[in-house]
């Protein structure tokens, strides 16, 4: 079977690559281009830790079609770090003791992104509701909350 | 095991595509196809999409509304013209799954999915759908029945009628997982009212039968009536009728027939 040539746009930089018809964008990521932090969770849109940015969108790149993606924005984990320096979220992560085991930790991080972009003084509600596609299976959601909230400078408790 | 993918730029071709090639599925938000790929199902062998503007086409201005099939949940609940239809929106996965999942696929969901086609089939929907036989208008519940025969056909829209008010629409997913767990039952009522008394009461449930079914002897109980205790006790008791629920993880065929009457005795009395 034919591969099809795919070109977007991932972490701000041009990629070329050729796809088999079906692939999903997780494997394309991983596979293809070698980026590693979307992780494979459960492959059935369930857990989050695939998730990416497709456009400023939240989308899990494991139940999306690779061909999908042609000429559009992709942003990862992996292009959130700010040159030197980590992420303002990155860093409450770490402040916070939210990274626990850390599987789970670049598809929150993405949520968490997906939010403050949209809404930069959420509530605990508005942070609760943006991760509720987000399993982590350390249980440790308190410490994640609070670091969205950090980062976001945010205190309401509601 | 790779697929042949085909993109069209009008539904006519993907409807025509779908419907001459029996392993062909159509992609729409990837929730479902993706999933069943992901899972090695080897009778998909093509995956047909389609970039038709039309399919993601909403009107909602007047007193009909109507969504394209490619319509995602996220852009339902951007839209305040469709505040009825926020809370089954609302009820789906996290925000990821909403800005994928799409209404037309959403009718193919099995359960404990497909929440949101519980709202419409309380609503009387008609679902419109291209196959090789040509377009045409399908009432959602003779839709929902015939599902599986449904698969060659592409769905383009799905049109429903606005409740006259607020009060008139309730709904109501009982989760385990909040807020995005699968349902273990979904309950939604369209109640008119004319000259104080229900007149066409529609009760839809999810994950009470194979696919969404309307509670027919509940609606009978409810039907030429005024809303008040001793209805709605009426309409809790008769809802098991014609339902048969199954077991999964989420909850047994039994736990779903005792609590059914429960929550829609709550819905209809507007408790939390």
């Amino acid at each position: 079977m034919s591969k099809t040539p795919l070109q977007f746009r991932h972490n701000g930089r041009d990629v070329a690559i050729f796809v088999d018809g079906g692939t999903n964008l997780l494997v394309a990521l991983r596979e293809l281009i070698g980026d590693m932090t979307p992780k494979f969770g459960c492959g059935q849109g369930g857990c989050g830790t695939c998730s990416v940015l497709i456009d400023g969108e939240l989308h899990l790149s494991c139940l999306t079609l690779a061909e999908t993606v042609a000429g559009r924005s992709v942003e990862t984990l992996d292009g959130m770090k700010q040159g030197p320096n980590l992420h303002p979220l990155q860093r409450a992560f770490a402040d916070a003791f939210a990274a626990q085991c850390g599987y789970c930790t670049p598809g929150m991080l993405m949520a968490a992104k997906a939010l403050l972009d949209r809404n930069p003084s959420p509530s605990r509600a508005d942070v609760v509701e943006a991760i509720s596609g987000n399993i982590c299976r350390c249980t440790g959601y308190e410490s994640i909350i609070n670091a969205i909230l950090a980062a976001s400078g945010g205190r309401a408790s509601a | 095991m790779a697929v042949t993918v085909k993109t069209f730029a009008s539904s006519n071709e993907a409807a025509t595509a779908l419907s001459s090639d029996r392993t062909a599925r159509y992609l729409g938000g990837g929730t479902l196809v993706m999933r069943a790929l992901n899972e090695g199902d080897v009778s998909i062998s093509t995956v047909v999409r389609a970039s038709d503007q039309a399919l993601t086409r909403i009107d909602a201005s007047g007193p009909r509304i109507t969504l394209g099939a490619g319509v995602t949940f996220a852009r339902v609940l951007a839209e305040r013209d469709l505040a009825f239809l926020h809370a089954p929106a609302r009820s789906i996965g996290g925000p990821a799954v909403r800005n994928m999942g799409t209404v037309g696929g959403n009718l193919f969901a099995p359960n404990p999915y497909g929440d949101f086609a519980v709202a419409l089939l309380a609503l009387d929907a008609t679902v419109a759908v291209q196959g090789g036989f040509g377009s045409r208008d399908i009432a959602i519940e003779e839709f929902l029945q015939s599902r599986e025969r449904q698969s060659g056909a592409l769905v383009l829209s799905v049109s429903c009628t606005r409740p006259a008010s607020a009060d008139a629409f309730r709904y109501r997913k009982v989760a385990r997982i909040k807020p995005k767990g699968g349902s273990v039952i979904t309950l939604a009522a369209h109640l008119p009212i004319s000259g104080g008394r229900i007149a066409g009461a529609r009760i839809a449930l999810g994950s009470m039968a194979p696919t969404q079914i309307r509670a027919k002897a509940a609606e009978r109980a409810l039907e030429g009536r005024v809303l008040d205790a001793a209805t709605i006790a009426a309409a809790a008791s008769a809802v098991t009728e014609g339902t048969a629920p199954s077991d999964n993880a989420l909850g047994s065929a039994w736990y779903r027939r005792e609590i059914v009457g429960v929550h829609l005795r709550r819905l209809l009395s507007g408790q939390e």
